[in-house]
């Protein structure tokens, strides 16, 4: 069918993640708009309409009732959900703030009431209703099994479990060292580091977007688009050997895709100096082959930063200052060479940066 | 005969529900566990949260604008709620349970098949899942609050412990069920440890750590050995987590969540506009 097709071809994810970020900084520069009750009402109806249209598809079907993936799809609803519900609460206080009003929490900041009955009560219903809740869920889907353990035949797709699918998808770009080792570290690190970098003093217990816009703005580009899609987009759209799939297409195992990702240092000695008049093609020293990868990454860590601090950050530089600094913008620069990378595989085929696998080392 | 229904009827009288709830609360045994009786009056209540354990985790009386749900989304509470059932059901499914390779998998079917009303399983899992959930989404309400700022920061940083080790549990946990989906998972995922910078046989930096002819990190020394006892998910691996899962694990989840909860009083209660 025409829109299916349609379907599985903008899910791909150079789209799908493009997309997702255009909306996401798009909504948030204008988040009266977006983030408004009728706004909700609309996206929420048409995601419940596409997912009840779509399990009449016999392959969405197979891949959104798998057991373990039913936490997911409630997961696509909930996160939206809560980033539509924050946004909403900010653009309502922000709009207070505008007028001079008190804001929400505020009107209640004063008021203390007893724990018992107001809170325990609270709490006790949410127990309940969640009790009822799991022990439902339960008793409808039984938690799967498989065949016994056998180590010498591995499925295909070898998926590892669903909440490590983004770094899983991160290893189409970048190597295991990276994807699995350091980023995840850096995640750790830069999460950690937050409160410690954040000096904004407003916006400390309550719901705003304009007094804290760049924070998060780059938090939700981090969590909403490199986190919890690159999940989704590793449970639903990828198959076996890692393959993209549309969501109503069926996971062919002899799918092929044409891998055809070239190296910078072949972009460069091979296909660019020639125009130059060499022809000595790859040297033989790793080094040296690699030379203007080096160059790229090192520049990239060591240049921008004082560069930021000239130009566009220049408003940051003095409250941070340098320790603080430069902190934020190496944790900054490591995040966004994620979409970096990404884009240069999309655009140019690029493989790596710099490609030394004698070592182990390839970026 | 009168006499006998007169009797009857006092009895009845005597048996009210009223009455029977006024002879329970005034019976010594009902007095010597709750203290204070029943919480209808302001000193009760205040007194009721003073000296129950499990309230006490709790100030006496809190801002109002800290416990809406629209504020807190009441995400914490509910990891920590579903925290408490996976210990419960995940104490349930040890007494079915020996992480062997001879045993591992049969007594997870046996679980399935033999056990009536078995649905710990079900509720160890979804509520595995679901925790992986609420705590991603208690992270994302605290920031959108911006309540890791000061004087929350460590409580920030507890926090972010807490969720590599929601994480961790849930991962360790994932191989004991030791099917195809369990080992495979957990293949795709430790092989990572085998690109550790330095520390694994296939990282970047590794070929540096020896001394003459002597390789310190080879596939039986590196990092990825040492996460799974072996050079691959056996049952070294197993045991390893399974140890990890029931017990180590939670040993430190739960005595960071403790910590957890005397910060956020001690930061001055759940964050608001001041
Ligand atoms: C096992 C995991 C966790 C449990 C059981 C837990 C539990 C709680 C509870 C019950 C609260 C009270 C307010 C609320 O419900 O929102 C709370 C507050 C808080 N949590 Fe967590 N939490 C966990 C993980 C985290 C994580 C991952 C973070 C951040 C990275 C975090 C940071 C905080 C902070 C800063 C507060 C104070 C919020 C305020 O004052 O508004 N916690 N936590």
């Amino acid at each position: 069918m025409f829109i299916k097709e349609i379907i599985n071809a903008i899910t791909a994810p150079y789209f799908l993640i493009t997309a997702a970020a255009i909306l996401l900084l798009v909504s948030l520069k204008y988040p009266d708009r977006f983030y408004t009750s009728k706004s909700g009402g609309i996206v929420f109806a048409c995601m419940f309409a596409f997912l009840g249209i779509s399990m009449l598809d016999p392959n969405f079907r197979l891949i959104v009732t798998k057991p373990d993936n039913v936490p997911i799809v409630g997961m696509l609803f909930l996160v939206p959900f809560f980033t539509w519900f924050a946004l909403r609460e900010a653009v309502r206080n922000d709009q207070r703030i505008a007028e001079g009003k008190p804001l929400v929490e505020q009107e209640e900041t004063a008021d203390k009431v007893l724990t018992w009955p107001d809170l325990v009560y609270t709490e006790l219903i949410c127990m309940v209703v969640l009790t009822v809740v799991l022990i439902g869920w339960s008793m409808a889907l039984q938690a799967p099994l498989e065949e016994p353990a056998n180590p010498s035949s591995s499925p295909n797709p070898s998926k590892a479990p669903w909440y490590f699918l983004g770094l899983q998808e991160m290893l189409v770009y970048f190597d295991p060292w990276l994807a699995g080792v350091v980023f995840p570290g850096l995640i750790i690190v830069g999460l950690m580091a937050i409160p410690y970098i954040d000096t904004n003093p407003k916006g400390n217990g309550y719901f705003t977007l304009r007094e804290r816009r760049w924070e998060i703005t780059t938090f939700l580009f981090g969590f909403l688009i490199l986190w919890i899609l690159l999940v989704i987009l590793g449970t639903f759209l990828r198959g076996p050997n890692w393959n993209f799939f549309g969501p109503y297409e069926f996971w062919d195992i002899h799918k092929l895709e044409a891998l055809v990702n070239v190296n910078l240092s072949e972009y460069i000695w091979v296909k660019g100096l020639p125009w130059l008049g060499y022809n000595g093609g790859l040297p033989q020293n790793a080094f040296l082959r690699e030379i203007f990868g080096f160059i790229v990454v090192l520049g990239y860590f060591l240049l921008i930063p004082p560069f930021l601090a000239k130009k566009w950050f220049k408003g940051f530089y003095p409250t941070l200052g340098p320790v603080r600094f430069h902190v934020m913008t190496f944790l900054l620069l490591a995040m966004a060479a994620l979409p970096i990378k990404m884009v240069l595989r999309w655009l140019f085929n690029l493989k790596y940066i710099i490609g030394i696998p004698e070592y182990f080392f390839n970026i | 005969m009168a006499n006998f229904t007169d009797r009857l009827k006092e009895i009845f009288k005597a048996l009210s529900p009223a009455k029977v709830g006024e002879y329970i609360q005034e019976s010594q045994i009902y007095r010597s566990v709750f203290r204070v009786g029943v919480p209808d009056s302001d000193r009760k209540r205040m007194l009721v949260m003073l000296g129950s354990v499990f309230l006490h985790l709790h100030p006496v009386k809190v801002r109002k604008s800290g416990i809406r749900m629209r504020y807190t989304w009441c995400m914490g509470g509910i990891t920590f709620f579903l925290f408490l059932s996976l210990t419960f059901t995940g104490l349930l499914l040890m007494f079915y349970y020996r992480p062997t390779l001879e045993y591992a998998y049969v007594d997870i079917r046996d679980l399935r098949e033999q056990v009536p009303l078995g649905i710990m399983r079900e509720i160890h899992r979804w509520g595995a899942h679901a925790m992986v959930i609420a705590v991603w989404l208690h992270m994302y309400r605290v920031f959108m609050t911006g309540s890791y700022k000061p004087p929350r920061e460590f409580n920030w940083n507890v926090g972010v412990i807490l969720l590599v080790l929601t994480l961790l549990l849930s991962f360790t946990g994932y191989l004991l069920p030791w099917d195809q989906l369990a080992i495979w998972a957990i293949t795709v995922g430790s092989n990572m440890a085998r690109a550790t910078p330095f520390a694994g046989h296939e990282g970047p930096g590794s070929a540096l750590m020896k001394l003459g002819d002597i390789a310190f990190v080879n596939n039986q020394s590196d990092a990825r050995f040492a996460l799974l006892g072996g050079r691959f998910v056996g049952e070294a691996a197993l045991l390893r987590f399974y140890v990890l899962h029931c017990v180590g694990l939670p040993l430190v989840a739960g005595f960071l969540m403790a910590i957890h909860f005397w910060r956020i009083r001690r930061d001055g209660g759940i964050s608001g506009p001041l």
